[in-house]
């Protein structure tokens, strides 16, 4: 008797190779005589069963669903959702300009970026000078700091006079606060994190792939029958656009209803704690503590390198738990995950935790004295070794050189 | 008196799924399945609030039904429901379809003044279930927060985590909230709490309890689908540096300098 219920194992194509019970992540898969089976109570229709089997034993049923409010045939050109500070366009959105403008030249169309702002004129030129061909912004003094009601009311309202068919925003607290909501009320689907984007060379769709079970595996997602196709990419994952003042494009300034901008929230205030060093997030070099620094007074010797190497300071969950270091320094799955261009880590043992926060990094460098710690794996560079010793000496070394 | 309701999720434990190289699939055995950690704040920020205002928590999930026993696991925590939403027709759902069907149970639970979630899952590690259900509803969102400095007068004031620092931020109820770590330090059950978890009633529903639509829910309800699953590249095994400390600083500076 066939049951069906969204997806099967077609008994006469399976061959008993057990490849897709390796691949479950709910342990929904059981070999029943030499053929696989499905626990439905388990199995989440993840589909991994179905993209692992090379014999094409297991079915899986999707049908149409509902309609995006953006349609197939109307959705055209590639978006960036620009972000700015203080009416200053931020780094990540130069970032997507990049991967944007080489997504919009393999589709032969327009690359649109969006800014909101009270003053962003002179900013929406930098855009452009980044890439964009056209830059449409939308100025009113509420629109200042982020706020996810008139931006996301604000922002749909624009999508459903352009229709593009492509949206880029950053992973940042605006952009998984603002984007998750376009989604819902354009009727569409969004990638969070991607670390690599291409266009499909047959059907011309998004590739999306992220990490997934915290960066174990990788997972390309595709939006086949929604528009637009949404991703956000987290900082640093793209390098920026470089800049040239001769390119020219068209800003068009969008009015909006003022009903739009009205905001369910109050923003009382805006607290900033920049500290001496740099946000992680952004930064390029990040010299980490983890437990072996031994107390919180020996810190000092991280931030000395850190600052040394213009770099900024991170930390392991252990030394943020005993309250020597703020939270928002934490690299790690319950923390921030970064990809600076060096990350040094000092007497960090490496959890897993805390390697999905930071093994993306370009070159990593561990400083340890256990040898069997399991950061090593992931270093490009290891030294096994004191590094009360080390570390000073290499600040002193870096201040010497003037690097 | 305030109806909280918290959204949590079953997680396989990550720090446990490991790929293996040579066959490129997931090695799960022995991979528990947990509350999302993320989740427990959630659950933690839920039972302050009820301590010092008063009210009813119920703990919703989505998931097959085996995820009750996360639900068992914060009724030992404290709280006074657990609510399971399982039905077949939910499978394949992507976060579009969990927050619409998540949404969807919350209104069907009554009056709700307070929703919480954590601030992602930590299989997906999306944050946009949170946001989601919070358009479904039409109530105000509130992301990234670290502290409730107040419940009054129908409204609420939280700070709230930000890249420079934080927002000081005000809403009306009922609205909801995703919450981060540093909020607070969940509680250890209490032995009396486990023995109330076990005995306790999972209220279970499913898609016929909810006003929903078939085309929104599940696999058919999700945008979005998952078309290659492959292990990450494995990075090249390193190098070590040995010798005098002079020596290791001499090299750690040339790989310093190589980077631009």
């Amino acid at each position: 008797m066939k049951v069906l219920k969204g997806i099967q194992i077609l008994e006469d194509k399976c061959v008993g190779c057990q490849a897709c019970l390796g691949v479950c992540p709910y342990d929904a898969i059981y070999m029943q005589g030499k053929k696989a089976k499905i626990d439905y109570d388990k199995c989440t229709l993840c589909g991994a069963c179905v993209l692992k089997c090379k014999f094409e034993a297991i079915e899986m049923e999707k049908k149409a669903g509902f309609k995006s409010v953006v349609s197939l045939e109307d959705a055209k050109g590639v978006w960036v959702l620009a972000e700015q500070k203080n009416n200053k366009v931020q780094s990540v959105s130069y970032e997507l300009l990049n991967k944007g403008r080489e997504l919009a030249d393999e589709l032969k169309v327009e690359l649109t970026a969006v800014l909101l702002g009270s003053d962003v004129k002179e900013e929406a030129q930098c855009l452009i000078h980044r890439g964009a061909d056209k830059v449409i912004i939308i100025e009113d003094t509420t629109l200042n700091h982020y706020q996810s009601g008139p931006y996301s009311a604000v922002i749909t309202e624009i999508i459903k006079k352009y229709k593009p068919e492509i949206i880029l925003a950053g992973a940042t607290t605006i952009g998984r606060s603002l984007v998750p909501r376009l989604a819902i009320k354009l009727n569409t689907g969004l990638t969070a994190d991607c670390t690599a984007l291409e266009i499909d060379k047959k059907n011309k769709l998004l590739l999306q792939t992220r990490p997934a079970f915290g960066g174990n595996i990788m997972a390309t997602i595709m939006c086949q029958n929604h528009r637009p196709q949404m991703a956000t990419v987290r900082h640093k994952v793209f390098t920026e656009a470089t800049e040239d003042q001769s390119r020219k494009g068209e800003i068009i300034e969008e009015k909006v209803s003022s009903e739009l901008l009205n905001s369910d929230i109050v923003l009382k205030d805006i607290v900033e704690e920049i500290e001496e060093t740099i946000n992680i997030s952004e930064a390029d070099i990040i010299v980490a503590a983890g437990r072996g620094i031994g107390t919180k007074e020996n810190l000092g010797l991280i931030e000395d390198l850190a600052k040394a190497l213009n770099g900024a300071v991170g930390a392991s969950r252990s030394i943020v738990d005993a309250g020597w270091v703020p939270y928002s320094h934490q690299v790690g799955q319950t923390g921030r995950t970064v990809c600076p261009k060096l990350y040094i880590a000092c007497g960090i043992s490496g959890q897993i935790q805390h390697l999905v926060g930071m093994q993306s990094s370009d070159v990593i460098i561990a400083i340890n004295k256990d040898a069997d710690a399991p950061i090593f794996k992931v270093a490009n560079y290891g030294v096994v070794g004191d590094l009360f010793k080390i570390v000073p000496a290499l600040t002193k070394q870096i201040q010497a050189s003037g690097k | 008196m305030l109806n909280i309701v918290v959204c949590i999720k079953q997680v396989p434990d990550t720090t446990d799924v490991k790929i293996n190289p040579k066959t490129n699939t997931l090695i799960r055995e022995g991979v528990e399945s947990i509350m999302n950690p993320f989740d427990r704040y959630a659950v933690e920020e839920a039972l302050r609030i009820k301590e010092q205002h008063e009210g009813k928590i119920t703990v919703l999930t989505m998931g097959p039904p085996q995820a009750e026993s996360i639900l068992r696991e914060a009724i030992s925590m404290g709280v006074d429901e657990g609510v399971l939403l399982s039905d077949r027709a939910f499978a394949g759902s992507d976060t579009w379809a969990t927050s619409y069907t998540l949404a969807n149970g919350i209104k069907v639970l009554g009056k709700f003044d307070i929703i919480l979630c954590g601030k992602q899952a930590a299989d997906g590690d999306t944050a946009q279930v949170g946001p989601g259900i919070a358009v479904h509803l039409n109530i105000p969102q509130l992301t990234y927060v670290k502290k409730i400095e107040k419940i009054e007068d129908g409204k609420v004031t939280v700070e709230r985590l930000i890249e420079e620092g934080y927002e000081v931020i005000e809403a009306s109820l009922p609205c909801l909230m995703t919450v981060v770590k540093e909020i607070n330090e969940p509680r250890i059950p209490s032995l009396k709490g486990m023995m109330k978890s076990k005995k306790a009633e999972i209220k279970k529903i499913s898609a016929a309890d909810l006003d929903v639509k078939a085309e929104y829910l599940g696999l058919d309800g999700s945008p979005t689908q998952v078309v290659k699953i492959f292990s990450p590249p494995q990075r090249q095994k390193g190098e070590i540096f040995e010798g005098e400390v002079s020596d290791i600083v001499e090299k750690i500076s040339g790989v310093i300098k190589g980077i631009n």
